[in-house]
């Protein structure tokens, strides 16, 4: 930066607190939205999640088909509804194990000897390595497809990369003063880590669990898509888009719908995490 | 009357949760050219403010709302933003306090010094970098020809500074702002600095703002001075008269703050003739250790100190002398390579895994910068409590008690139990810092540069805090600070270090008359002084030192000869210096005796040690 002030903000300054907090609070009702739909939506379906209801495919948005009918002519809003469950549902697993992990081990790998902080660093740099599409593609191929297997290779896929980050800074923390008055009060690794580190970090990892979200919806839909994600009858929002790929060229709202669920989900969610960090960050004094 | 610069009723008003927060309240001064005016006050007096309103800029979330800011010809406050761009920079400058944050590591200084000006088409590329030669010559750079060619990590801290003032007077402006240029310097590169601005600012007329904290570095600069607290001017008048007969009790308070020896003295009745703490033959570094054992940086080289129980010793040195390393081996946070750690007759192990709980909760260390060393995300009682807890396994009533009366011991309201560290100010947080390492009940508080980061007068209380401490609780100090009125007004001992080593070593009342250490008389004799023309008669030479051939290969030589005024070709540069002991009984590390030294260090000023004016 030149000392020399050239380039400045105007002197009158406009802040948008007001802003931030209403774009806050619309994440959080698309997130909660979402959510209530994942819990309820089975129950709240019209149709089974397989039943041939139509007789036409791909139907216009109608009265007895809120978002018309897809490929065989089942009821879309039934896919959808019964769909977010399994988008949602292993997405929010998958995210939370991911950046749990990530983040237990940057901590342990801090706190403890150089030793481990080698291996688990070495390690995870190994899994990062791997693209995850390549990886998920490889798990599928040899074990098949089923929830659990989505959700581990969500997790061994997005894990590295939540490690990378908390450990950068949970390493930055750790040179802080107020950890090294800890060590020099005689605490042990567990409270520096937990009591110490942890809580000064919790703003970037709840955003990065949010990116991190985003992104597992994203590779599980894009699992889908490819036809190796969660199974028929059966089909999260990725499958949605993929079966009704067919109804692209008639702008058919079965293709559109799903499309603009995982768009909404993924966007509410950031939404949300943005608003939590940002008030954590306020209160301790940050920005 | 050619008043250049008028600043009318200024009122500047920042947003807060809380509505609009004025923290300028109509300010009004006035500077005619080839003035220097000084801005002084505590942190949050708005001193930056006022300086950068002159600019036309106010920081986020503030705002310029009324009163008349002129520069020359120009009404900076109703200017537009791309017309005060034009005078930014140009007409305009600014100098800021960190030049280390303020330069692009990543291009030369030359193209750093130059760029401004070309933006503003001040000339050609050519006539523009032989104008900053001829700067860089004014402010007595080394080698001013080719200076510029390097990047600014090749250049030191002081260099830095000087090249920035370079940059602010290559376009020749109106007004140069000078923001705190020399605080963040160790005060023997600091009085080269002051300086070399001085003679700049003389010899081209130029009209500057001096902003700064520090009174008896003003005194040498301005000719006004404008004394601020809390967003209002509390006196302003001339350098001279303020300094004498100053009106306000605030600024009273500044000018006893600003030499707290004056005022303080340390409670040496305190001292017990037991030893609490030897540090023997104590060699540490940082980086990989070679077959020796011995560590790629050593910053500490064979370091004696013993520290007896209630006593308080002084550390004092540049930056980089190693004496924060000292207290982090004390503290455990640092495994020496050689040398051993006595604790109350038991051997203390280098590292924290073999110390015990007895030891960590004796030995209590207190960090310079209180923002760093409580944790955010903590309240005061959680942060009281932790150590309450854990070394006498207090609960409920009993641990609420210690705490309020941890609070009492340091004077911190009550009500701010519940607070967290960033709704503290700075000479609070200071204060639990200090409660919490008393907590504790240690009998050793290792103390690095706790006053440092604070302002003269809250520095002053705490200094007084720490021996008001002393008196009641009977701990002993190591108590590590680059200022030596600082140590004086605290500590019983005093410990000067150079480069890892111990140089110098003695009672307090050693160190207020000579003959000292060459390089004690080099960083006693750089305090500035508060009195005008201090700058101009100190006997601080720069750049004149006895010719000297390459030293020879013996590995323990003094670390001081490249510097050393009194160094003897054939001597220094052959043989390592010998602990002797001077008039005054302090222990140097010097190939000089004391009559040589004292001999060479009469002609200079006295020490006036609590002396103004």
């Amino acid at each position: 930066m030149n000392p020399i002030i050239e380039t400045s903000t105007p002197a009158v300054q406009v802040r948008a607190p007001r802003k931030i907090a209403w774009l806050g609070l619309v994440g959080a009702s698309v997130c909660f939205f979402w959510l209530m739909i994942a819990l309820f939506g089975p129950w709240l379906a019209p149709h089974p999640v397989g039943e041939v209801v139509s007789d036409n495919v791909f139907e216009n948005i109608s009265a007895a088909f809120p978002f018309g009918t897809d490929y065989l002519g089942r009821d879309m809003l039934s896919r959808v509804l019964i769909g977010a469950r399994f988008t949602v549902g292993l997405a929010l697993i998958s995210a939370v194990l991911a950046s749990g992990i990530g983040t237990m081990c940057a901590l342990l790998s801090v706190v403890a000897p150089k030793w481990l902080d080698e291996i688990i660093s070495r390690l995870m740099d190994a899994f990062i390595s791997i693209p995850s599409k390549m990886l998920a593609l490889i798990m599928v191929s040899a074990f098949g497809s089923s929830e659990v297997l989505l959700v581990c290779t969500a997790v061994l896929s997005y894990t590295p990369g939540a490690f990378r980050i908390a450990r950068s800074m949970a390493v930055n923390i750790e040179a802080l003063e107020y950890v090294q008055v800890a060590r020099t009060r005689g605490e042990d690794r567990l409270y520096i880590a937990c009591r110490e580190i942890l809580p000064n970090m919790l703003n970037p990892v709840l955003t990065d669990l949010g990116l991190r979200f985003g992104f597992i919806v994203l590779l599980l839909s894009g699992m889908s898509f490819l036809g190796l994600g969660v199974q028929p009858p059966d089909a999260d929002l990725g499958s949605l888009v993929r079966e009704n790929i067919g109804g692209l060229n008639q702008g058919a709202p079965a293709i559109v719908i799903p499309a603009l669920a995982i768009g909404s989900l993924t966007i509410g969610v950031n939404l949300f995490i943005d608003r939590l960090s940002s008030r954590r960050s306020r209160r301790s004094g940050g920005h | 009357m050619s008043q250049l610069i008028r600043v009318q009723d200024l009122r500047v008003v920042a947003d807060t949760d809380k509505g609009e927060l004025e923290i300028v309240k109509g300010v009004s001064f006035a500077l005619e050219k080839g003035e220097v005016l000084a801005l002084i006050g505590e942190s949050g007096s708005g001193k930056t403010t006022i300086a950068l309103a002159l600019l036309g800029y106010a920081r986020r979330g503030c705002k310029l709302a009324g009163g008349v800011v002129q520069v020359g010809e120009h009404d900076m406050l109703s200017l537009p933003e791309n017309q005060l761009q034009g005078l930014r920079g140009n007409r305009v400058s600014y100098v800021a306090q960190s030049a280390a944050a303020a330069f692009n590591p990543a291009k030369k200084l030359i193209d750093q010094v130059i760029e401004g000006a070309l933006i503003h088409g001040l000339g050609s590329r050519s006539d523009l970098q032989r104008k900053a030669v001829d700067l860089f010559r004014d402010l007595a750079l080394p080698n001013p020809e080719t200076i510029g060619q390097r990047y600014p990590h090749q250049v030191s801290g002081g260099q830095l500074q000087r090249v920035m003032a370079a940059m602010a007077l290559i376009s020749d402006p109106l007004l140069v702002i000078l923001d705190e240029p020399t605080t963040a310097l160790d005060v023997t590169t600091q009085i080269d600095v002051l300086r070399a601005f001085k003679r700049v600012v003389r010899d081209r007329g130029a009209t500057a703002v001096y902003v700064s904290h520090d009174l008896a570095v003003v005194a040498q600069m301005a000719d006004q001075i404008v004394v601020l607290n809390g967003g209002k001017i509390i006196e302003q008048g001339s350098t001279a008269a303020l300094l004498k007969g100053p009106e306000d009790e605030y600024t009273r308070s500044l000018l006893a703050a600003a030499r707290p020896d004056a005022k303080l003295s340390p409670a040496s009745d305190m001292v017990k003739d037991s030893t609490l703490l030897t540090i023997k033959g104590l060699t540490a570094g940082y980086g990989k250790k070679n077959l020796q054992g011995m560590p790629m940086i050593r910053v500490l080289e064979d370091i004696d100190l013993t520290i007896r129980r209630g006593q308080a010793i002084g550390v004092i040195g540049e930056s980089g002398s190693g004496k924060s390393t000292l207290a982090r081996v004390v503290a455990g946070l640092l495994d020496p390579a050689q040398g051993s750690l006595t604790f109350d007759g038991a051997p203390l192990s280098g590292d924290l895994a073999g110390r015990t709980k007895e030891q960590f909760r004796r030995i209590q260390m207190v960090f310079q910068n209180a923002d760093t060393a409580l944790n955010p995300m903590h309240n005061v009682s959680a942060i009281l409590a932790r150590p309450l807890k854990m070394y006498f396994n207090l609960k409920g009533k009993a641990l609420r008690d210690r705490i309020h009366e941890l609070m009492d011991l340091v004077r911190l309201p009550r009500e701010l139990a519940d607070r967290r560290p960033n709704e503290l100010s700075g000479g609070q947080k200071q204060r639990v810092n200090l409660a919490r390492a008393l907590a504790a009940k240690p009998d050793l508080i290792l103390c690095d540069e706790v006053t440092s980061a604070l302002d003269t007068v809250v520095g002053a209380c705490i200094l007084e805090l720490l021996g008001d401490l002393r008196r009641k609780l009977g701990v002993s100090y190591l108590f590590i600070s680059h200022d030596i009125s600082t140590v004086r007004a605290l500590c019983d001992d005093i410990v000067v270090m150079y480069s890892g080593h111990k140089v110098e070593e003695g009672s307090r009342d050693a160190f207020s008359q000579t003959p000292f250490h060459p390089y004690t008389d080099l960083l006693v004799h750089s305090v500035p002084e508060l009195r005008q023309g201090w700058l101009e008669g100190c006997g601080v030479t720069s750049g004149k030192l006895p010719p000297i051939s390459a030293p020879s290969n013996t590995p323990e030589l003094c670390t001081f000869l490249n510097r050393c005024p009194v160094r003897v070709e054939g001597l220094c540069n052959k043989t390592a210096p010998g602990r002797r002991v001077i008039a005054g009984g302090s222990e140097i590390l010097c190939h000089r005796d004391g009559g040589e030294l004292q001999e060479r260090q009469s002609d200079l000023d006295p020490v006036t040690v609590g002396v103004y004016a």
